[in-house]
């Protein structure tokens, strides 16, 4: 069941669209929930396409094209390293490298406590702010070096901030 | 029109058509991989580039409007570039194991590849991997590595068959066709996507692996299920029919076929086939010649006349039934001096009998569904009982037309439903009035006196408007209609309903030969009894042509008796039944694809066929069987040579068109006084118990819709009666009793039980309609 509080923001994003077209609101919809749960299951795909009258199916097409949408649980904060080109001439790679050794994690993996995990993105349209990454999508963190990603873990470790900005 | 100049070819075309269609109508030919005429353009697979002048690049023919002046070039040096350059793409991923492919010899893309492809691929790297699909027993996703990704079989279900079962999930390199969680595909319709798919990705389950393309021949036939007529190939290898395939026909079946129509020959080849006559001996059944069969039943047959009256001879056909096997039969019964011959089994209400002012019919030619604006339709189980005309009304509902209901049941049409009023069965009657007299109310017209006295309610007075605004109103009555007791005054008012709405009114027939049976004569006149009165009281004979009385009849319980009481029995079949319990002798005939015939579909369409392939064993052409017969018993003209022959005295010469009639005079309006008390059963024969053939398809049976059928009732009346849902009760009619699982379905009106009839399951129950008795059983209920 979907909560009262994403029901309610979906009927919100509704009045943007005719009363006819509501699968327009299926991106949000899905947006709302991983903000909540931090991903998005097959059981919530479902009532996603109930609330909106869709097919299953479509909601799970537009649920699986999107990158950003979690489709498995990824940690109370993920960390969305970007390495395309841009970031890679800043040292990406070396970011990465870092990450997963001071986390202990690879790739798409999360931390055993399920506090972080990691993935890797496109170009994010900050290159000069590169090397970055995001957590939980919203807040970007750039000019990355060993101390800035240190001091930003410790923080979300000790619960001080979230994922939000 | 537009004018534009393909391969230096001047064509005039629509405005708003495509450069693919006009190159197509002018006989000039586009390769193309995801376009299809019927479906809407996606323009993914771009094997349709071509050179448009002045366009700075090759632009897909398929999604690109005509203009004025427009001149296009399909062969040009750019053009086959971009061709090759595509095909080369398509390619990169695309498995190279045709040789072990079920396509092979019949694939768009092998095609394709042979004009446009190289013969070596400069593609190196590995080939991406697409895990197998399991999507049920009819459709074969197996090799999904196969698959372009053109999404025509993601498109033909949300715009055809109007659920969206396929999609591509997620995206590039990682896009693949599935269904959400590896679910079954259901639809009635999905055997489609295999015609559609242009590669090996989708294959028929039933055919994989029995034989090549270039093997089959191909021979024309006729559906001989739904009142549709779909028109098939039926593909034959070594004198077997190996599958079916659609045969376009655009006033028909389009280029689609129903799963029913195109799966169902898996039960011609059935082990349950009656290959050789049978005699019971002292109460073993025997193999005999075909010649001391029809002695027997000749014997029997002279006996019965000259001893207790040829009156107290029956003949029951199904609707499925030839023209000519239907017409032979009733003469054959006439001759002997009976009348008692019916093919309408599942009708209970025969009081329009003799008031007919024709042959009822759809009253409009099937493509004309497609243009209605308003739809009434009264009692249909639209979606299972006529898969493709559903789809036609689908489309015309996607074109802006309002579709309205009134049924006992509330099943998912797929479709936009603008109104409905879902009531018990005995409330139907009083519902039509209620839209009648809202309607005259609407149109400030007059209306029989007799409903007057109603109070209309909001639903039929919302069906009402709908249908006052209409400029081309379609008033259809469904099977259920039909075979509903009141069946007669449900058409007295839905004609009244259509002809105050300015619109036509038609009736849905039910099975192949629904309008051919009437035009047989195999209806009783007024000197015989129909298929109602003689089971209800008991003949000494029946002959039973291809009819499980169990399974086809009304009321199956009471047709049991009768057979069970009866001297002789004489069964038909192409089937070893469940008549061997009750019969004397059994006839082994042909069914459709070894006999010549001809099915009249429901708007009155004439169409013969020739057999397909030879009879199986012994099994004759039911025309030949019954021409023998008439030759024994000695009866005047019955010496035909060909079916034709017999089709044409049948016809009578006349024209078809001029019988169709669905006039009615010399009934009154007579809304029904009190409702009944006690839950009432609800009816629908699903769709692959609905006939002999469909019965024994092994795949079909497969499926979700050929599941046990269950009790399923308004989740109240479960409450009211403890009744958790998945448990077992007891349902009763008569003497006769079934056990069942409930299930829940908060759509059906309260006070009715949905019990399907035409099946195994519920062949020990009483008629379709009526009062039922629900109980727990020990071991359920709370
Ligand atoms: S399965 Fe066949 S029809 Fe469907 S997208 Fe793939 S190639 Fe096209
Ligand atoms: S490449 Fe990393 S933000 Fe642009
Ligand atoms: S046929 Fe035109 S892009 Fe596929």
């Amino acid at each position: 069941m979907l909560s009262d509080q994403i029901q309610e923001k979906i009927n919100r994003e509704l009045k943007k669209y005719p009363a006819d077209q509501k699968q327009s609101a299926v991106m949000a919809a899905l947006r709302f929930v991983q903000d909540e749960k931090g991903w998005i299951s097959n059981d919530d795909m479902a009532d996603v396409a109930a609330f909106l009258d869709m097919p299953h199916m479509a909601v799970y097409e537009v649920a699986t094209f999107y990158h950003m949408y979690n489709l498995r649980p990824m940690g109370k904060h993920m960390l969305t390293v970007c390495t395309n080109l841009s970031c890679q001439l800043m040292g990406a790679n070396e970011t990465m490298d870092y990450l997963k050794q001071k986390l202990g994690i690879g790739l798409g993996e999360v931390t055993a406590d399920g506090k972080f995990g990691l993935r890797e993105g496109e170009c994010m349209g900050a290159c000069v702010d590169a090397p970055l990454f995001t957590i939980n999508n919203k807040r970007m963190c750039g000019h990355l070096n060993a101390e800035k990603i240190d001091q930003i873990l410790a923080e979300l470790d000790s619960g001080k901030s979230g994922g939000q900005p | 029109m537009i004018n534009i100049e393909i391969d230096g070819k001047k064509i005039a075309t629509e405005s708003g058509s495509t450069v693919i269609e006009a190159a197509h109508e002018a006989g000039i030919y586009i390769p193309h991989f995801c376009y299809h005429k019927k479906l809407s353009i996606a323009a993914n697979c771009r094997m349709c580039l071509v050179e448009v002048e002045k366009a700075p690049k090759p632009l897909p023919a398929c999604a690109t409007p005509v203009a004025e002046g427009m001149k296009v070039h399909t062969n040009s040096a750019q053009a086959v570039k971009a061709q090759k350059g595509v095909m080369e793409f398509l390619l990169v991923n695309h498995p190279l194991d045709c040789p072990i492919c079920d396509q092979g010899g019949e694939c768009e893309l092998q095609d394709l590849a042979v004009g446009y492809g190289a013969s070596a691929s400069r593609y190196q790297e590995e080939k991406r991997v697409v895990l197998p699909k399991d999507i049920g027993p009819l459709v074969s996703a197996e090799e999904m590595s196969r698959c372009i990704n053109c999404t025509r079989c993601v498109r033909f279900g949300q715009e055809i068959g109007g659920q969206m079962e396929l999609g591509q999930a997620f995206r590039g390199e990682h896009a693949e066709i599935m269904s959400f969680l590896g679910e079954q595909v259901d639809s009635e319709l999905s055997g489609n996507m295999i015609d559609l798919c242009p590669v090996g990705a989708l294959t028929s389950k039933p055919f994989r692996y029995t034989a090549r393309s270039w093997e089959l021949s191909r021979r024309r036939s006729v559906s001989p299920h739904d009142g549709m007529g779909s028109n098939l190939a039926v593909q034959v290898k070594d004198n077997r029919v190996m599958r079916v395939l659609p045969l376009e026909n655009e006033e028909i079946n389009e280029c689609w076929l129903s799963d029913k129509d195109r799966f169902s020959y898996e039960a011609l080849s059935a082990p349950e086939r009656l290959t050789r006559p049978m005699v019971r001996q002292d109460g073993k059944w025997q193999e005999v010649s075909w010649q001391v069969a029809l002695e027997y039943v000749a014997n029997g047959l002279s006996q019965i006349s000259g001893g207790a009256g040829a009156a107290h001879i029956g003949a029951l056909a199904t609707p499925h039934s030839t023209l000519e096997e239907l017409y032979l039969l009733q003469k054959l019964l006439r001759g002997i001096g009976s009348s008692n011959v019916d093919f309408r089994l599942r009708q209970s209400d025969f009081s329009m009998d003799g008031k007919q002012a024709g042959v009822p019919w759809l009253g409009m030619p099937l493509a004309e569904i497609n243009n209605a604006d308003r739809f009434l339709l009264v009692g249909s189980f639209l979606r299972k009982d006529h898969p493709l005309l559903a789809s036609r009304v689908r489309q015309a509902v996607k074109h802006g037309a309002q579709a309205n209901v009134v049924h006992s049941a509330d099943d998912d049409l797929l479709m936009h439903v603008a109104n409905k009023a879902i009531v018990a069965p005995d409330a139907m009657v009083d519902l039509l009035a209620q839209i009648l007299k809202a309607l005259a109310t609407e149109k400030q017209a007059s209306v029989d006196a007799a409903v007057q006295g109603v109070s209309v309610g909001s639903e039929a007075a919302a069906i009402a408007a709908s249908l006052a605004q209409g400029k081309n109103v379609a008033v259809l009555l469904g099977n259920f209609a039909q075979q509903h007791p009141q069946a007669a005054q449900l058409q007295l008012l839905a004609q009244q309903i259509a002809t105050l709405a300015g619109g036509k009114f038609g009736f849905l027939g039910e099975a192949a030969n629904s309008v051919g049976g009437y035009l047989a004569q195999a209806v009783p006149g007024a000197a015989g009894l129909n298929a109602g009165a003689m089971l209800a009281a008991p003949r000494k004979a029946y002959l039973l042509l291809n009819t499980e009385v169990e399974l086809d009849c009304h009321d199956p319980q009471q047709a049991q008796a009768a057979m069970y009481a009866a001297d002789m029995v004489v069964a038909l079949s192409a089937y070893k039944h469940h008549a061997s319990d009750y019969a004397d002798v059994l006839l082994p005939i042909a069914p459709f694809t070894e006999t010549s015939g001809t099915f009249i579909n429901t708007e009155g369409r004439v169409q013969s066929f020739k057999g397909t392939v030879k009879p199986l064993g012994e099994a004759r052409p039911a025309w030949k069987v019954l021409r023998v017969l008439g030759n024994l018993l000695k009866l005047p003209g019955f010496d035909y040579d060909d079916s034709e022959s017999v089709r044409d005295e049948a016809l009578g010469g006349v024209a078809v068109a001029g019988k169709l009639n669905n006039g009615l005079s010399g009934i009154t309006l007579q809304l029904p006084s009190a409702a009944s008390s006690g839950l009432q059963r609800v009816s629908d024969v699903p769709i692959y118990a609905a006939d002999a053939v469909v019965r024994r398809a092994a795949s079909l049976q497969a499926t979700h819709d050929a599941a046990v059928p269950r009790a399923v009732m308004h989740g109240e009346e479960l409450k009211k009666l403890n009744l958790p849902p998945g448990s077992e009760v007891k349902l009763s009619q008569g003497a006769g009793s079934v056990r069942l699982n409930v299930a829940a379905d908060d759509r059906l009106p309260l006070g009715v039980v949905r019990v399907a009839a035409g099946h195994a399951a519920t062949a020990q129950l009483g008629a379709m309609f009526g009062t039922i008795v629900v109980e727990a059983t020990s071991g359920s209920g709370a």
